[in-house]
């Protein structure tokens, strides 16, 4: 028998610690939905996507109520949408397609308007990242990425320069376009989360995959170790992590049996959402830090990333996506008053981003800032995953009308963000030079 | 299906009585129960059957946190394989 404190345990998390799966992600291959009529294509892949996913939303929601588990997001990845669409092109359509599916099924997002370009552009690569401004501002649901940088390849800093225009224009066309946009490098092929999953061609046709989170359980967890030294606060990590992950690793098999559908990952990330309480932010203060931004700030989050992963690797059969923890600043509200009153800075969340799962995301930046700006920051982030090994991603949201100070409000998940002063000096020239940075070295590590 | 009902809050009389006279009404099984005061707090959790319950559990979640309400104590049901997969290896 369960003892009563591990049962209190458990609700407490529950009840009052924000633990929660944040999404169950189905990911469905749309290869063969390819043709070369996209009107013949573009029914496929609604036809094949809302047929796949008809349960998605009603299993998860029976699963919630069955457990009592907050499972706040059901969504969708798929195929990136550069290789289904390349024989037909109407690149917008495919996405008028995906979002139409999108509600038919009932999901909050589908993921999968992407491109992989890191190493080069197939004719049809350079046309589709050019529609994506159109078509994240002719759809509500539907995410888009765009992979320009690898370990393997280098940074295809084309692609940089054209992201950095994209960006600009989308946010031009639509307010809300910029949060469902993100530019990877070493993009993952099983990410569940939003706005960068997509369905590698790596993967089966049909596959589930879950992004546990819960940085409200890991803060409080810690807050019973005030003053304890590092390796009681990294343990202490661990077991959280281990605990919240079984959690997740159970949703997602008894999803992937009741859907049908082979389990893919458990992806374990801490996840913010603007909510008290359920902030990395509050972690790291936790750990002894005024304020999130002020000094330390790396060493902490590089502590928290690498615990969340030994605690969970263990709880899960599968182990897969971006794993670590998420900073988001719009999302995450300690992050947000850090970033409001100057102690995070750019730079700051630049270098937390060589420690943490992803990169700089959810960030809002002035309405006037330029493209090639925009592609710099790009190309520093790109560069630190490429050299890093590590998958790195930018978000970046420049808000019309706004200008340092002000705050954007975006709604929701997605929460709000203060926008946040820029380098003023330019690297249009560096921008301008265009081809590939070449790969990396991956011995002399020093 | 196996479950575990969890009861905290204020100690009175009658919990445990209305707790377990909801269950039989819902025709659930109990198979363990413990209860202990801690702090002046009441603590209960009971280990229960819902194979042969008369409503859908989520139903049964409802009306226990009605009843909970109705008499003061925060009462919650979950199933026991969350418990299990969290805190068993």
């Amino acid at each position: 028998m369960i003892n009563n404190s591990e049962i209190f345990e458990t609700l407490n998390m529950i009840n009052s610690e924000h633990l929660d799966v944040r999404t169950i992600t189905m990911g469905i291959s749309l290869l063969d939905c390819a043709d070369e009529d996209y009107k013949k294509a573009t029914m496929k892949v609604y036809d094949k996507i809302t047929k796949y996913a008809e349960n998605l939303v009603k299993t998860g929601c029976d699963i919630e109520k069955e457990f009592g588990i907050p499972i706040i997001n059901k969504r969708i990845s798929v195929t990136p949408i550069s290789h289904v669409a390349a024989a037909s092109g109407h690149y917008v359509d495919f996405a008028k397609a995906l979002d139409r599916a999108a509600d038919t099924t009932g999901v909050n997002f589908i993921g999968g308007y992407s491109a992989l370009v890191a190493k080069g552009y197939t004719a049809s690569d350079r046309l589709f990242v050019e529609s994506i401004p159109e078509a994240l501002a002719e759809t509500k649901k539907m995410c888009s990425s765009v992979n320009v940088a690898s370990t393997k390849a280098g940074i295809n800093m084309d692609a940089v320069r054209q992201m950095g225009q994209v960006i600009k224009k989308a946010a031009e066309l639509d307010d809300m376009a910029c949060a469902k946009l993100v530019v990877f490098a070493n993009a993952v092929e099983d990410n569940p989360f939003m706005a960068g999953a997509f369905h590698g061609t790596g993967e089966g046709e049909c596959v589930i995959n879950v992004g546990v989170s819960g940085p409200g359980v890991v803060k409080c967890a810690l807050e019973k170790v005030k003053g304890e030294p590092f390796g009681v606060v990294a343990d202490t990590i661990k077991k959280t992590a281990f605990k919240i992950t079984r959690m997740g690793q159970m949703v997602a098999v008894e999803a992937s049996k009741r859907l049908g559908v082979p389990f893919g990952i458990v992806d374990l990330s801490l996840a913010p959402t603007p909510a008290v309480g359920d902030s990395v932010a509050y972690i790291l203060e936790e750990m002894g830090l005024e304020q999130c931004g002020t000094h330390g700030t790396t060493a902490a989050l590089a502590l928290l990333n690498d615990a969340v992963k030994k605690g969970g690797v263990m709880a899960s059969s599968y182990v897969g996506g971006l794993s670590g923890a998420f900073i988001p600043v719009s999302e995450d509200a300690g992050m947000i008053a850090a970033a409001a009153n100057g102690c995070l800075t750019l730079e700051k969340l630049e270098a937390m981003t060589c420690v943490c799962s992803v990169g700089l995301d959810m960030i809002a930046v002035p309405g006037d800032t330029s493209a090639e700006t925009i592609s710099g920051i790009i190309a520093d982030e790109a560069a630190i995953g490429m050299v890093n090994s590590k998958t790195t991603a930018v978000r970046i949201i420049p808000a019309r009308g706004k200008k340092v100070g002000d705050m954007v409000e975006f709604g929701g998940l997605l929460g709000q963000a203060p926008i946040m002063p820029l380098n003023t000096k330019s690297c249009a020239d560096f921008i301008a030079r265009g081809g590939r940075i070449p790969a990396p070295l991956q011995s002399l590590k020093n | 299906m196996k479950a575990i009902v969890a009861v905290i809050g204020q100690d009175k009389k009658g919990i445990i009585a209305k707790v377990s006279t909801l269950l039989y009404e819902k025709n659930v099984n109990i198979i363990d129960i413990s209860q202990t005061i801690m702090e002046d707090m009441f603590v209960m959790t009971a280990m229960v059957d819902t194979k042969d319950c008369s409503v859908e559990f989520d139903q049964l979640r409802h009306d226990l946190t009605d009843l909970g309400e109705e008499i003061g104590v925060q009462i919650t049901i979950q199933r026991k394989n969350i418990f299990e997969s969290m805190h068993r290896i």
